[in-house]
């Protein structure tokens, strides 16, 4: 049986003037324990509201959503999600935001040993001069490093990853990208890890498999298409590499065909705009 | 140019005031003027610490007695209000619940729940304490309440995903969120509390700038009323400064 087991998934946002929106429609996915997964579709697809179901963040209306064996019900304990807008507390300094799910992560912890571990989650991603600073005085890269940092601290077992680069501005998005490799490749066991993202570049370098979202709505999921390249990885090795192309080229042409069938089919209601995701999948590099 | 401009523009308009004071006090027979407004009134801004009898005394004293008023009224309005507040904003339910009772209590004057709290406590001090709760928790009530709604889903979902105890979001996540708005409150509180407290001494007679104030109009000294009023006003503008610093300071986090 596979760690993350999702089958049937359909939900539906019904907006106050009382009209239903089918985001997802009878999505299924599993991951293996160990594995890096990345969903990747266009903005306003449904990738966030699948990964939120999958964390236990809100429920489906329909299917079934199991970690090892459980059904999910609210958040596990020891699951992280790093949200694309960083979401630290600003009132906190960088080292209090880490220490915090510290804390609730490992209470057992005393408070010096949890300043400690924050500590050196920090200094491992290269925070360790900006550990007194709050959230409002450190830049959107640092930020999502605390955030990062955060996430790892309590050495978590699954990790969700909501457009974790989304908000960075692309050189900062390449540094902090690095900083992930080097986290995700550094710990013992690898962190069964979910990442959802717009940006096929960003998947390959970090998955091992890709799973095209296919707009709709509602949302589908297409068939998980492997990564199988060396790690660590980098951006600047990926842009030769010939499988990395190849997979590449796969995914886009999976999104594209995708797009290729909306627009065929009568114009529905422009829940995403396929100019959006047409730079989605033209989109070689970043 | 522009800065002297600055300095210079509030003296013109206290200027300007003064002159109109001063040519009504002509039209107005039993209105001081300035000046003699200041004569009679100079013993008690010169001497501010003495004690000549039970409401003849320096402003300063004055002040204090009323300030030390509003404090207590003040306090225990916010004691009551801070944690109605935070329940509203968490409870729809309650909210709905005590909406109407609230939007009818909260436009009642002081001078009508004054003789309601001698009613009940019998004796004048606690009832202005009553009166300067009741009307002064409103403003705390509601911001606190509006603070936590404003929440952003953002920190509710980090609450969330770092699985924090209840105890643990409320005071990490519920309480630093709120702050600035309760802290709007509170400086809204204040500022009735001290429109409270004039009116609340006027009709207890209990020594202080308001109870001065009636006592003087009484003994037909008016230049005293104006010194009274001159020292509420500055009282009450010092007092919202000095929130709103502390408000600025939280807003900044």
């Amino acid at each position: 049986m596979a760690y993350i087991e999702v089958s049937g998934v359909s939900k539906t946002f019904t907006a106050s003037n009382g009209t239903a929106r089918p985001v997802l429609r009878n999505v299924s996915l599993t991951v293996e324990c160990g594995d890096f997964v990345s969903i990747v579709g266009a903005m306003g697809s449904g990738k966030s509201t699948l990964l939120s179901i999958l964390a236990g963040l809100s429920s489906a209306d329909s299917g079934n959503v199991a970690v090892d064996g459980e059904p999910v019900r609210g958040v596990r304990s020891g699951a992280a999600y790093v949200f694309q807008n960083y979401s630290l507390l600003p009132w906190f300094s960088a080292l209090e935001n880490v220490r915090l799910a510290i804390q609730a992560a490992m209470p057992g912890l005393s408070h010096d040993a949890q300043q400690a571990r924050a500590r050196q989650a920090l200094e491992q991603i290269g925070l360790g001069n900006a550990i007194h600073r709050r959230p409002g005085q450190l830049s959107g890269g640092m930020r999502q490093r605390v955030a990062i940092a955060r996430a790892f601290a309590i050495d978590p077992d699954l990790l969700f990853l909501d457009e974790p680069f989304g908000a960075l501005d692309a050189l900062t998005r390449e540094t902090v990208q690095q900083d992930l490799v080097r986290l995700c490749s550094s710990t013992e066991r690898r962190v069964t890890s979910v990442m959802i993202t717009n940006s096929v570049e960003e998947a390959i370098l970090l998955s091992d498999w890709i799973v095209p979202m296919l707009p709709g709505p509602p949302a589908t999921l297409g068939a998980p298409i492997p990564v199988q390249l060396p790690r660590p990885r980098s951006l600047a090795q990926l842009a030769h590499e010939e499988a990395a192309t190849h997979v590449r080229a796969h995914v886009i042409a999976t999104l594209t065909a995708a797009i290729g069938n909306r627009t065929r089919r009568p114009p529905a209601k422009a829940d995403v705009d396929p100019v959006t995701s047409i730079e989605l999948a033209t989109e070689k590099s970043r | 140019m522009k800065r002297v401009l600055h300095l210079l523009m509030p003296m013109v308009g206290v200027a300007l005031a003064i002159g109109a004071w001063s040519i009504a006090s002509v039209m107005v027979p039993d209105l001081p003027s300035p000046s003699r407004t200041w004569e009679e009134s100079k013993v008690y801004i010169l001497e501010p610490f003495v004690k000549r009898g039970e409401t003849d005394q320096g402003i300063a004293l004055l002040a204090y007695y009323s300030l030390v008023r509003v404090a207590q009224g003040f306090f225990l309005g916010i004691l009551i209000g801070t944690p109605v507040g935070f329940l509203f904003g968490v409870s729809p339910l309650l909210s709905r619940m005590f909406d109407p009772l609230m939007q009818v209590m909260r436009p009642i004057s002081p001078l009508a729940w004054l003789p309601l709290g001698l009613v009940l406590f019998q004796k004048s001090e606690p009832a202005a304490l009553f009166a300067i709760a009741v009307c002064s928790m409103w403003p705390t009530i509601i911001n606190t309440m509006m603070g936590v709604r404003a929440i952003p889903q953002d920190y509710w979902n980090v609450a969330k995903v770092l699985r924090l105890s209840r105890t643990t979001t409320f005071v990490k996540v519920i309480v630093p969120a709120t702050l600035p708005y309760m802290f709007t409150g509170y400086r809204l509180s204040l500022g009735i509390a001290w429109l409270v407290i004039v009116a609340s001494e006027m009709l207890t007679g209990a020594p202080g700038v308001g109870g001065f104030l009636w006592q003087e109009y009484n003994s037909l000294i008016y230049a005293h009323i104006l010194l009274a009023i001159l020292t509420i006003g500055v009282i009450g503008f010092v007092l919202d400064r000095l929130m709103g610093l502390a408000e600025a300071k939280l807003r900044a986090v």
